[in-house]
């Protein structure tokens, strides 16, 4: 073969490519077996991390101009639409977190007769999402805020429909999300209807989650409102993952396979919310958890919301003072 | 054919190439995406061997995996793969016509997409949807204009037409 063109290696040479290759490829290999299983390669990778972050941000540019064009580009007819569109719904919005603010009231001072541990309010923070593309093998989203602006591992990802994901990485600038839908993520839900719990998994698609193994005899409906239920301390209870769109039974018949939509906007959106809350590390779920997810650093701070309904994981933590109620 | 190389091209070429792949593209366009980066390093490894090699590949791809977040080394061995079936045809590719070329290259990435889905089954990961293995088309039509255009930054002018 390397008979044409005067660089042609010889046999040695050859031979010596041939190692350098098996080289090479032996230490690939073990990097991403490495990877894959997640240990102190992760930390490392943390590290190196911080050298992408240019290249984010050039990648960030463009999406980001973009946004600007459009924004400034809003006529006058359209801002002026927007605007009484807004406040309607801001009208609305408070006259329903009035009504709600009694109904949490009500919680606090019920839960505090029952003596049940119990801690208050939504405490969120704003963060935009960097609009570049990651692998689209995988489900991950890079927000614009980082461990500068406070954020950190663990927190649980809202935007308004529902729960979006879940923080996995930090850096000073930008941070990682999970998916929902990101194959290596599973999250315990509930049905809000019949309270019966259950697990949803990613597919790898952005419009769908899988509930592998429900048992046939089990109160569950197409239609049906999944909500978080709590359970393994990663996600707070009680917000919209999704609906329930099918159901059918698994290749062995003695279970159903349900097909859920996510709450949340997943492919759209330039915001979402992080919850402030960080929840930790569950002490024996973490089989169930997606496997990516590092312990989060912070375990002094539980998060129960108002919508709880007393199911709240064993190993949560108690007793956190109220969190102010996010306007 | 080389004789004095701009040394800062490397670099930023490889940098624009990972730049280029994490910049956002509209849905319907997403599985086509090229792989700039593996055409940049090819470029590299056809026209200048003193420096380019399986390590630069093996570097770039590690670099191109903490910043697209795929799993540290699946880049990089696919880079490697790569690089060693051009060093081996590297004296047969250079002097191939544009469009000769451009087909060698549309096979090497569909080569390294089987790489990738074999490394995604390995893994137990899920399996590229269909789409996406019209990427290497993509990538195909675009080597002649990445070729020439990075053979006019590093020579200073255009050399063959």
């Amino acid at each position: 073969m390397p008979a044409l063109g005067t660089h042609s290696p010889n046999r040695q040479g050859e031979v010596v490519a041939t190692l350098r290759l098996l080289g090479y490829l032996a230490l690939a290999v073990l990097l991403i077996v490495l990877d894959h299983r997640g240990g102190w390669l992760s930390g490392m990778r943390e590290q190196a991390g911080l050298v992408v972050q240019p290249l984010w941000m050039a990648a960030g540019w463009p999406g980001r101009a973009v946004r600007r064009v459009y924004d400034d580009a809003g006529t006058l007819a359209q801002l002026t639409a927007d605007n009484e569109r807004l406040r309607n719904e801001l009208l609305v919005s408070s006259a329903r977190i009035t009504r709600l603010q009694t109904l949490a009231d009500d919680n606090v001072r019920l839960r505090a007769l029952l003596g049940a541990a119990q801690s208050g309010g939504l405490d969120v923070q704003l963060a935009p999402i960097l609009d570049i593309d990651l692998d689209p093998a995988r489900q991950r989203l890079v927000l614009d805020a980082g461990g500068n602006q406070g954020v950190r591992v663990g927190q649980s990802v809202l935007d308004a429909g529902g729960l979006v994901g879940q923080v996995i990485e930090v850096r000073p600038l930008h941070a990682t999300a999970l998916l929902l839908t990101d194959p290596a993520h599973a999250v315990p839900v509930m049905v809000a209807r019949s309270q019966v719990r259950l697990v949803a998994y990613g597919e790898g698609r952005s419009d769908l989650l899988r509930i592998p193994g429900i048992p046939l005899s089990t109160d569950v409906q197409v239609g049906d409102e999944l909500v978080t239920s709590g359970l393994g301390g990663r996600f707070p209870p009680g917000f919209p993952v999704g609906t329930i769109t099918g159901l059918e039974p698994d290749d062995s018949g003695a279970f159903l396979v349900g097909e859920v939509e996510p709450a949340a906007q997943l492919d759209r959106g330039r915001d979402v919310l992080l919850l402030r809350q960080v929840p930790s590390p569950p002490p024996e779920d973490a089989g169930r958890l997606p496997r990516e997810a590092p312990a989060a650093d912070d375990p002094d701070e539980g998060a129960v919301l108002p919508q709880g309904d007393g199911e709240v994981a064993a190993g949560e933590p108690a007793a956190r003072p109220d969190a102010e109620d996010a306007p | 054919m080389s004789r004095r190389t701009r040394p800062w091209l490397l670099p930023a070429s490889v940098l624009l190439a990972i730049v280029l792949g994490l910049l956002p593209l509209p849905e319907l366009l997403q599985p086509l995406r090229p792989y700039w980066l593996a055409l940049v390093v090819a470029y590299w490894l056809i026209e200048y061997p003193d420096r380019a090699g399986l390590g630069l590949a093996f570097a770039c791809g590690l670099l191109a995996d903490l910043a697209f977040g795929t799993l540290l080394g699946e880049q990089a061995l696919r880079l490697v793969v790569m690089a060693f079936i051009i060093q081996r045809f590297r004296a047969r590719l250079r002097f191939f016509p544009p469009w000769q070329q451009a087909l060698a290259i549309g096979g090497l990435l569909f080569n390294d997409r089987i790489v990738d889905a074999a490394i995604n089954v390995a893994l137990g990961l899920p399996p590229l949807k269909g789409m996406f293995w019209l990427a290497p088309l993509a990538g195909m039509l675009l080597w002649p204009p990445v070729f020439w255009g990075l053979d006019a930054m590093r020579l200073g002018s255009w050399r063959r037409g």
